[in-house]
């Protein structure tokens, strides 16, 4: 069984280090550079916030951008567990892993942005149902920790613990649902916070929809980030592609973002605001950019076969559908909104910076170490260097083997645990 | 049809909550008493003959830092701070002047207390909006959600507050009216219920129609605020925000009062499939993965 071979070399762990990993390490160590100056001297000297514009950078690209760009991990969720297209599998573990790591990060720039971070946990004593931020804060740590569950089973299986491993598959199913039922909330909410600044927000952008709106975008942006992530870890860890799988949900990416761009128009229409995109001002200019860069043309793309089966063509296309959705909370949360002029200082770039960083060395020690990516097998003890110099015939380390390990035991058909581990009884 | 039964139960549950919660709501907005028997204050422009001695003597009552001149010589904020919770500013163009005092508006229905997520911000039945330091934890969407700007936020300090006029909640409490209207020479400010101030601003424009714009600002503008202001120029060029009378945060509430339905109508939509699929499943039919 390959859990016992896993077993046996659980002691050996994969830690390259190459040029980007040390690049990484830099911007990292520059992101504490940034924290000890935050913490020690307050948000006054560290960051270019003011009483004109007191949201910022970590708002505007942690917080909103982050979770958004992390909403592949509730999609992704529902299209395998709950409407039962099974063969995306592969792609769920790397995708949850992803929306938990872009969470913790969303929560911990949370940390650096509030200015009495100790009291973080207030909201669960204090509450305020009229608050959309209250929501958004529950939310957020109750979705985090469905994410810590639904990710916690690639940590039980390297481990072989298989208690914990039937207990959290006994409760997949209830997770999954209450993990979609968490993100429509909060990915929506996240849009209320801003139905409150019609007098600062810019017409091409304030709507009463505006909740509804975040929500759908989210939904696409998540699809296009399965595609990104994917493609990247591909290339990163010399990996074979998905690419029939993501040729796929590449082609569920025009009906959501057509969706979305038939709210958008049809609101402004409704509203008799079209005109104002055209009226040549830096906010039209913007909005333009946003709808037919990031909307309107990545549905021309994923709509074309062409481009859906050529692993170039996906990638390039999931980025426009990624950028549009970053210039789009960027001008809901900054560019479009009146305040005093703010330019971030280099100490907020700093720390978000080092926080995207952070999160790609825990993504690639993980998938690493862990069974995330598909056919993941673990490596053999790695014979010592000196070794492999004296016997140059000592097997090379070996990569990622065809032999699909995790899903045929991980994926249960039925919430119910005992089918879940007669499943797991059967040979592969 | 055992699922859609209980669908139906999870259904009836949520709208007997959310029929609780809104009656809730309107249950408390009540238990604060008729918007004209809340405190308030009317600044009367044309008599603001600008000395400041509200701003100093919120100063003293506030315990606040002056802002000094770049000379050193006078206490001269630019705008409101953390420091500067009432202001008087200067508007002229050409032959036509105005002073301006510039404080928290106290709203019937205010907008940074809807957003606060952690209720440091509330509304006291007697009217004064007041800030619990010991609840804040630093979000600053109050600083986002007020109309008029007024929240300020103690940017250099390490442990920051969130710092605005407090309508002198504590001075009231002990009889006492606030400190900038008490300083006030020239009867610019006066202070009583929102009721009396109302009909007293009225008064005043019906009997010298020529020295007043016909507008009491604050007696609609964002549903109503307890500083009332009068003024023989433009309330908008007095900074001044054009405000429609409908209360901000009715504008998150349709979606805050969505929650419940979407809790129960994605997690029953999400159920049914989940059921409607795996039944498939077991007629044989699972698909590949």
């Amino acid at each position: 069984m390959t859990v016992a071979k896993m077993d046996a070399r659980k002691d050996t762990w994969e830690f390259p280090i190459s040029a980007g990993s040390l690049v990484l390490w830099g911007l990292v160590l520059l992101g504490l550079v940034a924290a000890v100056v935050r913490y020690s001297q307050g948000l006054g000297a560290a960051t270019n916030l003011s009483d004109g514009r007191p949201w910022g950078l970590w708002i505007s690209f942690d917080v909103l951008c982050g979770i958004a760009l992390a909403a592949g991990g509730f999609t992704l969720a529902a299209t395998v567990y709950i409407f039962r297209f099974k063969r995306f599998y592969p792609l769920l573990r790397p995708t949850i892993l992803t929306a938990f790591l872009g969470y913790a990060l969303a929560a911990t720039a949370v940390m650096f942005d509030l200015g009495l971070p100790w009291r973080i946990w207030h909201p669960i004593v204090y509450w305020n149902f009229h608050s959309a931020m209250f929501e958004v804060a529950w939310c957020v740590m109750t979705y985090t920790t469905v994410l810590a569950l639904e990710v916690s089973p690639v940590v039980f299986e390297r481990f072989n613990l298989q208690l914990p491993l039937r207990l959290i598959r006994a409760i997949t199913i209830p997770l999954v649902i209450a993990g979609i039922i968490l993100s429509t909330m909060h990915q929506s909410s996240l849009g209320t916070l801003f139905l409150l600044v019609p007098g600062r927000l810019h017409a091409l952008w304030y709507t009463p929809i505006l909740p509804l709106l975040f929500f759908v975008s989210a939904v696409a942006v998540g699809l296009a980030m399965v595609i990104f992530e994917s493609s990247l870890s591909a290339s990163a860890f010399r990996r074979r592609l998905e690419l029939d799988l993501l040729s796929e949900l590449g082609g569920v990416i025009p009906y959501v973002l057509g969706l979305y761009l038939l709210l958008k128009l049809g609101d402004l229409t409704l509203a008799g605001e079209l005109g104002l995109m055209f009226e040549g001002s830096a906010a039209s200019v913007l909005f333009l950019l946003e709808i037919v860069g990031g909307v309107i043309l990545p549905i021309i793309l994923f709509a074309l076969p062409q481009v859906r089966r050529s692993r170039r063509g996906l990638f390039r296309s999931a980025l426009l559908v990624i950028g549009g959705l970053i210039l789009n909370r960027f001008n809901v949360a900054l560019f479009g909104l009146k305040g005093a002029l703010y330019v971030p200082s280099w100490m907020e770039f700093a720390v978000t910076v080092g926080l995207v960083s952070v999160g790609l060395l825990v993504y690639a020690f993980t998938v690493q170490n862990f069974p995330v990516l598909h056919g993941f097998v673990p490596r053999p003890k790695r014979p010592r260097p000196r070794l492999r110099k004296l016997f140059p015939q000592l097997p090379a380390r070996e990569g990622y083997g065809e032999t699909p390990l995790c899903e045929a035991e991980a994926f249960p058909t039925s919430g119910s645990p005992s089918q879940a581990l007669s499943r797991d009884r059967k040979p592969s | 049809m055992a699922l859609s039964r209980r669908d139906f139960l999870k259904l009836a549950g949520a709208s007997v909550g959310g029929f609780l919660l809104t009656s809730g709501r309107s249950l408390a907005s009540n238990t604060t008493g008729l918007p004209e028997n809340e405190v308030s204050m009317l600044y009367d422009a044309t008599k603001c003959v600008g000395c400041r001695a509200c701003q100093n003597a919120c100063r003293e009552w506030n315990h606040t830092s002056p802002e000094v001149d770049p000379a050193g010589l006078y206490d001269a904020p630019q705008d409101l701070s953390s420091d500067t919770w009432t202001l008087i500013q200067l508007y002229q163009e050409g032959p036509v002047w105005s002073f301006v005092k510039h404080q928290c508006m106290h709203c019937l229905d205010p907008a940074c207390v809807s957003a606060c997520p952690v209720a440091a911000l509330q509304k006291t039945p007697e009217g004064p909006v007041v800030y619990d330091t010991s609840r804040c934890f630093g979000c600053r969407y109050c600083m986002m959600a007020c109309p008029f700007g007024v929240p300020k936020y103690q940017w250099e300090r390490n442990t920051p507050l969130i710092r605005k006029c407090t309508f002198c909640a504590d001075r009231l409490a002990q009889g006492i009216g606030p400190a900038c209207v008490e300083a006030c020479p020239t009867g610019a400010l006066t202070w009583g219920t929102r009721g009396e101030m109302l009909a007293e601003a009225k008064s005043r424009i019906r009997e010298h129609p020529d020295r007043y714009v016909d507008h009491i600002y604050g007696e609609h503008e964002g549903g109503g605020t307890l500083a009332l202001y009068l003024s023989r120029v433009p309330f908008e060029k007095l900074g001044f925000p054009n405000l429609e009378p409908r209360p901000l945060p009715d504008r998150t509430r349709g979606a805050m009062l969505a929650v419940p339905a979407i809790i129960v109508g994605m997690g029953s939509l999400m159920s049914g499939t989940y059921w409607l699929r795996t039944r498939h499943e077991k007629d044989g039919e699972e698909e590949q993965r």
